[in-house]
């Protein structure tokens, strides 16, 4: 589907803009997530074939000829776990969040300046 | 202002960068030899229903191990930058209505979760799914008492079950099958297709990544939740 293919660089680049115009630490882990989703749609859409159905064989496909009737099983397989790998670095990005703000009592970017050069 | 120019001129570029992939994108008709290749080997060697399963656990099983030790990493860094003890914490008390109904819903979310991972080989779903569903049980605890304590023994006790178990069976093709078997399922009987108890050890491999999941999870929400 070249619409959801269309859809998914949207959101990349959406999220993209976000992370480098936004000043708070939480918009940008925002944006980080909107990215993470846009890879996930195209992922999927890459491996979507029209018509066809999902890769289940359960008694609605015909097992002699499965291969033939169902989309390809790899970019979901991909996008099943790095959905759950994403949900893990965004608390791991949140938890660094927390910490700066403890530290500093501020989330705009511009107080960091310590990596600046 | 000049910052602003930049970050645009960048994402055009991206944009531009995109477009000829857009337009020469041909979308194909059939499966590639690879993919057919696995969902023929899901019928005919492996008994497993759900082709997605069986890519995950034995065709990219080293790639999903190298994924749940990612996770581990995660959940470590988390604990690592969160590890103050949690004072108890001076909230309003949650209301009535979602004390009771987290107290209910607790089990059936559990037991959803376990089903949802025990027939991964059979229906959409699997451990990943299952864990995060087993996750989301405790989070409505979190958030019904957030100053609720969990018993961090069990918690730790079934993250490193799963974790070693999930290798050792991995290194038991070795054993049983040879060189070029690790992680092969067909150590334990195939069974008939389609039943509860088939595709040798693939429900055992995705309940002890759901297991393994679940508990790495809650142990974020954990941190997470008391700060």
């Amino acid at each position: 589907m070249i619409f959801s293919l269309i859809l998914g660089f949207l959101l990349l680049i959406i999220g993209l803009y976000g992370m480098l115009t936004q000043k708070n630490l939480i918009k940008i882990v925002i944006g980080f997530s909107i990215v993470d989703t846009g890879t996930h749609i195209i992922i999927v859409s890459i491996g979507y074939l029209s018509g066809k159905t999902a890769p289940i064989l359960d008694s609605t496909v015909d097992l002699a000829n499965a291969a033939k009737q169902v989309v390809d099983p790899i970019p979901s397989a991909l996008v099943l776990t790095a959905i759950v790998i994403g949900l893990a670095v965004t608390a791991l990005m949140l938890s660094f969040v927390i910490k700066l703000y403890q530290k500093n009592k501020s989330l705009s970017i511009d107080d960091y300046q310590e990596l600046k050069w | 202002m000049i910052k602003r120019i930049f970050i645009l001129l960048a994402l055009v570029g991206l944009v531009l960068m995109f477009i000829p992939f857009l337009r020469d994108f041909d979308f194909h008709k059939e499966l590639s030899k690879l993919s057919s290749q696995y969902v023929e080997g899901s019928i005919n060697d492996l008994n497993t229903q759900n082709v997605v399963t069986s890519v995950i656990v034995t065709y990219r099983g080293l790639d999903t191990l190298g994924e749940v030790t990612v996770l581990f990493l995660t959940t470590a860094g988390v604990g690592f930058l969160l590890r103050k003890k949690k004072a108890s914490l001076k909230t309003r008390r949650s209301s009535e209505l979602l004390q009771t109904a987290s107290q209910f819903l607790f089990v059936l979310i559990i037991l959803t979760g376990i089903f949802i991972f025990t027939h991964g080989h059979l229906t959409p779903g699997g451990g990943f799914q299952g864990g995060v569903l087993i996750t989301t049980a405790f989070l409505l605890l979190i958030l019904a008492d957030v100053n609720l304590k969990f018993n961090y023994s069990i918690l730790h006790f079934v993250e490193s079950f799963s974790g070693v178990f999930y290798v050792m069976i991995g290194l038991f093709g070795f054993l049983i099958l040879g060189m070029n078997s690790f992680l092969d399922p067909t150590i334990l009987p195939l069974g008939n297709y389609g039943k509860l108890l088939s595709a040798g050890a693939i429900p055992v491999i995705y309940s002890l990544i759901g297991l393994k999941v679940g508990s790495e999870l809650t142990t974020i929400i954990d941190k997470m939740g008391g700060e």
